[in-house]
């Protein structure tokens, strides 16, 4: 076959079909409130780490239910679990305990 | 005409409504209000989403409305209601009267911004409720800070007390989203150079003419961010800086404002508590009034002869407490009729 230096893109759309819900469904069994976020963005704005990194916990917890699990798990790391982020949380999200989780995902993978 | 007596409690628009639809089915009305006057917290508003009408068009309307048969008992808070063969003692005053049916239409309270502490209000200047922002509009027709200068920058606060299980108030008010777009308009309208921003998490325009308001809003140029304010503090020259996540871009941000207007929600009226328990009535989930049957007897409690109408039921719009307080009106009547 001739190559003419061309090839298909990578997809760049959330196929929900061949998402990875391990890691997702993993956390909804062994922490329910992992369920519970309304994506208001409290544990971010008080996050210390994401004062001087761009670590998001909402978002982090976004890409888990996207599938993106390794970019999660490269994330989860960023946390120094000062715990700030469940203080803030309206909906009582058990915010440490989900990293512990992903970072023990992480050590079984 | 009967010479049946229904006792009202609250002169709120539900219980002013549910006070002349009761006198027009023939009944004597006493109504307690424990404030001097009538209107409850829409007499404290200056405008109403969605056509930004004067609150009091609405309020004169209903008290011109109430005829010969509604007999008024102003500054007269009720803390215990007694039962005596079937029919009711209502005691205010050190005063005791009596009524063959009631109707609590109490109200609410709004949520103490105090008890977000780290949203600064109490403890910075210039961090208001959407109360006192009404009540700079119907006295001066626009924001002031304590300087006497108009805000350049504000910063709007949705669900303060509201959808926020840390202050034990998970649930939604309702009112407060197509609030914070009609107050973003109005400090607009009266200052036009003024920065406008609307921190929210789910703009909810559930109504008729809430979605248009919206759009208003966006025409004039109010900046929506989607993030719910962590912390407020305070910089030099009395100026403040707050703290949200940016959701929709996933970073923190700050910016520095002059003046933070916090949406308050609808709390259940804690001073009720004991008139509650004297009735018998146990409080929903949310600490409001539990009806009867939330979608078929909206307006019944448990209690028999006892009806609800209005926000002590759950938050509530001005529409919401009519309609309860014509459907409580009809139920009394029913009641009585049978009785």
């Amino acid at each position: 076959m001739v190559n003419f230096g061309f090839s298909p893109l990578p997809a760049h759309i959330q196929d929900i079909d061949i998402a990875d819900q391990s890691l997702s469904i993993n956390l909804a069994l062994n922490e329910p409130s992992f369920n519970l976020c309304i994506a208001c963005g409290s544990c971010t704005a008080t996050c210390t780490a994401g004062s001087f990194t761009n670590f998001s916990f909402r978002q982090m917890c976004h890409h888990i239910r996207r599938g993106e699990n390794q970019f999660a798990i490269k994330e989860s790391e960023k946390c120094m679990l000062c715990g700030k982020c469940t203080l803030a949380c309206p909906r009582n999200v058990n915010t440490r305990n989900i990293i512990g989780l992903v970072r023990k995902a992480n050590q079984n993978i | 005409m009967t010479n049946k007596t229904v006792a009202i409690i609250g002169g709120g628009i539900a219980g002013l409504e549910t006070s002349i639809q009761l006198e027009k089915l023939g009944y004597n009305v006493s109504l307690f209000e424990k404030d001097q006057t009538l209107g409850g917290h829409a007499a404290k508003w200056d405008r109403l989403f969605p056509n930004r009408r004067h609150a009091t068009e609405v309020i004169e309307s209903l008290t011109k409305s109430i005829g010969k048969n509604i007999q008024l008992n102003l500054a007269s808070p009720v803390n215990k209601i007694n039962r005596e063969n079937g029919s009711f003692v209502i005691e205010t005053n050190g005063k005791s009267q009596k009524a063959d049916a009631i109707v609590l239409a109490t109200g609410f309270e709004l949520f103490p911004a105090s008890k977000k502490e780290e949203y600064g209000y109490g403890i910075f200047e210039n961090v208001i409720t959407s109360a006192e922002l009404e009540s700079m509009f119907s006295s001066n027709g626009k924001p002031l800070m304590t300087n006497g200068k108009a805000p350049e920058k504000v910063a709007i606060i949705h669900c303060v007390g509201s959808r926020d299980e840390k202050v034990n108030r998970p649930y939604c008010s309702k009112v407060c989203c197509v609030t914070a777009v009609k107050q973003a308009i109005e400090i607009k309208e009266a200052l036009p150079n003024t920065e406008v921003y609307c921190f929210y998490m789910d703009l909810r325009m559930f109504g008729p003419g809430y979605e248009e308001l919206y759009k208003e809003a966006q025409v004039k140029g109010v900046i929506f961010i989607r993030g719910r304010l962590s912390e407020t503090s305070e910089l030099e020259g009395n100026r403040l800086l707050i703290k949200s996540e940016d959701t929709l871009s996933s970073k923190p941000l700050k910016m520095s404002v002059d003046m933070v207007v916090l949406m308050v929600g609808m709390s259940p009226l804690s001073s009720t508590d004991n008139l509650l328990k004297n009735l018998n009535l146990e409080p929903n989930h949310d600490g409001f009034v539990q009806v009867k049957d939330y979608h078929l007897m909206p307006t019944h409690t448990e209690t028999d002869g006892v009806f609800v109408a209005g926000a002590c039921t759950g938050p509530n719009n001005i529409t919401d407490s009519v309609n309860a307080a014509r459907s409580a009106a009809i139920e009394v009547h029913k009641y009585l009729i049978s009785k």
